[in-house]
């Protein structure tokens, strides 16, 4: 009954065309552009390894250095403490920014212009130096009322107290400006169906909001993590004994300032990128329910990219059955 | 007692600034009634469904939820605002479905649902998750509990929506335009869903221009336009014989 010449529905299916095996276009601009800068690499790697006054061996001889592993760690716990404290108080800020009482948003506003606003190099000599301010540090009733625990500002706000304020609340500032605009990249809709839910201001803040703002929010926060590490480096004015202090401090003594600066700045760079992958999986984590955002792994996409680079000559070598 | 309207406004209403939105809207629904509301763009619809449950406050008028105060406590002739815990707990037994969905797109079907229960009711989550499975499957998405928003089509998205407001056992259910963000095919399954939400014996608010569904399952049709009901009355009435001019020109406009 079916017509000649004319298949019907199924035969479609069957006769899929050859797969496309064209020659791909050459660049030769490429090759030539990638020789180029192969060269350079070379030349740069020959003379920063052949160069004494890099001082490798001393380099080797203080990167495990108990002394700069103490500042290692001591950078690590300023930059957690302080992103911790700056990102409680960021958001603290940016839901009291949000706030409908304007004496609460305004107060953020104004806290947020104070310390964006100055240099935190100053904000860390004037932590250090708040005893001239206040010699007295006490918690009670203000206005004269009872002191419950009081204490000499010296003791109490050590450099590493002082370093830990001073990043800590500057970073609060920056934070609460993420913070906001993750809170803002979230539909009204959400809020208000939370709402018709019964939930409470809070409920839907905590649950609904800032889990979604949160994919907004890690990105920048990544960014700042990894330059709070290296902010930390100022805080060796006030002679906190971190990474960069301690090399200091071993280079006032034999005199080998470029060793030890690179010892410092590989334990950086080292940090740095492990920092950058964990932010890989955090973003992965809150992009759930997303299309958008990272799906792979840093390893997936790794694998992925060199198998993208493998010939295809081989590939088809391999893959005929 | 069982007399008392599931619904009841009286002259409600809402400015915002110097726009008069809602200029005195007067209805009621009684239990187990199904209430379409239609009219023009811009005439108020969205804006009454958030007053009922207290989204938006009202500037004049009275809105009773079965038979108390929306948003106000009244002693003697005078009104005391209530506070946002007795707000919440009132809201609570109000469900809502909207036009854009909006589900938690970070949590799945079934944590879509669950949710309320858990943290408004203090339901224990278990407990919650065998409901949410069952309220799903009553909407014909069992098999879809574990996807996410972004995976489901709009029409299995609404219908996910609508198990979340029943998971909080409301006793009043609002629609806004429940089903006009769809592709025509799958308008039909939400309908569904509602029709037989509806035969249930659910109150219901529904702002439609699916003339075919207020038609079969609503007990009572309101026109409104430029914040007044202009028209109500039986679907066949309003319909069939609008009174109005403006009524008929908009109806010749949906139909
Ligand atoms: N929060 C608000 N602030 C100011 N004006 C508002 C607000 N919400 C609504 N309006 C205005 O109130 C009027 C009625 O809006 P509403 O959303 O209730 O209309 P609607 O009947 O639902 O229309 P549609 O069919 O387009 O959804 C519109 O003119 C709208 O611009
Ligand atoms: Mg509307």
């Amino acid at each position: 009954m079916a017509a000649i010449g004319q298949p019907a529905q199924e035969p479609q299916h069957l006769a899929r065309p050859e797969e496309i095996r064209a020659v791909p276009v050459r660049h030769p601009g490429r090759w030539i552009a990638s020789a180029l800068v192969l060269l350079l690499i070379v030349v740069a790697v020959h003379s920063v390894a052949t160069n004494p006054r890099f001082g490798w061996g001393t380099v080797g001889d203080y990167l495990f250095d108990a002394r700069i592993l103490r500042g290692l760690a001591l950078t690590l716990e300023l930059t957690a403490i302080a992103m911790v404290v700056g990102i409680a108080l960021g958001v603290l800020l940016a839901v009291m920014r949000l706030s409908p009482n304007p004496l609460v948003a305004g107060t953020s506003s104004f806290y947020i212009w104070l310390f964006r606003g100055t240099p935190v190099l100053v904000q860390i000599l004037f932590w250090s130096f708040i005893s001239a301010l206040y010699p007295r540090i006490s918690l009670g009733v203000p206005f004269g009322g009872p002191e419950l625990v009081s204490g000499n500002a010296n003791t109490i706000i050590t450099p590493f107290v002082a370093a830990v304020l001073a990043l800590g609340l500057n970073e609060g500032a920056y934070m609460a400006e993420i913070v906001r605009a993750g809170i803002l990249s979230v539909d009204e809709g959400q809020s208000e169906a939370a709402q018709a839910l019964g939930m409470t201001r809070l409920q839907t803040m905590r649950r609904i909001v800032l889990p979604q703002a949160m994919r907004v929010i890690i990105p920048p926060t990544g960014n700042e993590t990894i330059s709070m590490l290296k902010t930390t480096a100022l805080v060796s004015v006030i002679a906190t004994q971190e990474l960069l202090y301690s090399a200091q401090l071993i280079y006032a003594v034999n005199y080998r300032q470029i060793p030890l600066l690179l010892v410092a700045s590989i334990w950086y760079l080292t940090v740095t990128s492990v920092l950058s992958v964990g932010q890989y999986y955090i973003e992965r984590h809150f992009g759930r329910g997303t299309s958008r955002g990272p799906r792979m792994t840093p390893w997936q996409r790794l694998r992925m990219n060199l198998r993208y680079i493998r010939p295809p000559q081989r590939r088809e070598e391999g893959a005929t059955p | 007692m069982t007399d008392v309207p599931m619904l009841k406004a009286e002259a409600v209403c809402k400015r915002f600034g110097r726009l008069e939105v809602l200029q005195g809207i007067t209805l009621e629904v009684r239990r187990g009634e199904v209430m379409c509301l239609l009219g023009p763009s811009g005439s108020g619809k969205s804006t009454f469904l958030r007053c009922i449950n207290h989204l938006e406050k009202i500037d004049a008028g009275r809105l009773r939820v079965d038979g108390e105060l929306v948003g106000y406590r009244e002693e003697g002739d005078k009104l005391y605002e209530l506070r946002e815990a007795d707000v919440i707990r009132k809201r609570a037994e109000i469900g809502m479905v909207f036009q854009r969905f909006n589900l938690f797109p970070h949590m799945t079907a079934l944590e879509n649902v669950v949710e309320a229960p858990v943290l408004v009711k203090r339901v224990p989550r278990a407990r919650a998750a065998e409901r949410g499975r069952e309220l799903l499957d009553r909407v014909g998405l069992g098999d879809r509990t574990e996807s996410y928003p972004a995976q489901l089509s709009g029409g299995q998205q609404q219908r996910v929506a609508i198990a979340r407001a029943l998971a909080m056992d409301p006793k009043l259910m609002l629609f806004d335009e429940p089903t006009s963000a769809l592709d025509p095919e799958l308008v039909g399954d939400v309908l569904d869903v509602m029709r037989r939400l509806a035969e249930a014996g659910m109150t219901m608010v529904v702002v439609t221009h699916e003339i075919g569904f207020a038609r079969g399952a609503a007990d009572s049709v309101v026109f409104m336009d430029a914040g007044v009901v202009v028209e109500s009355g039986p679907p066949s009435e309003v319909f069939d014989n609008p009174r109005h001019e403006r009524t008929r020109a908009f109806l010749s406009k949906v139909l």
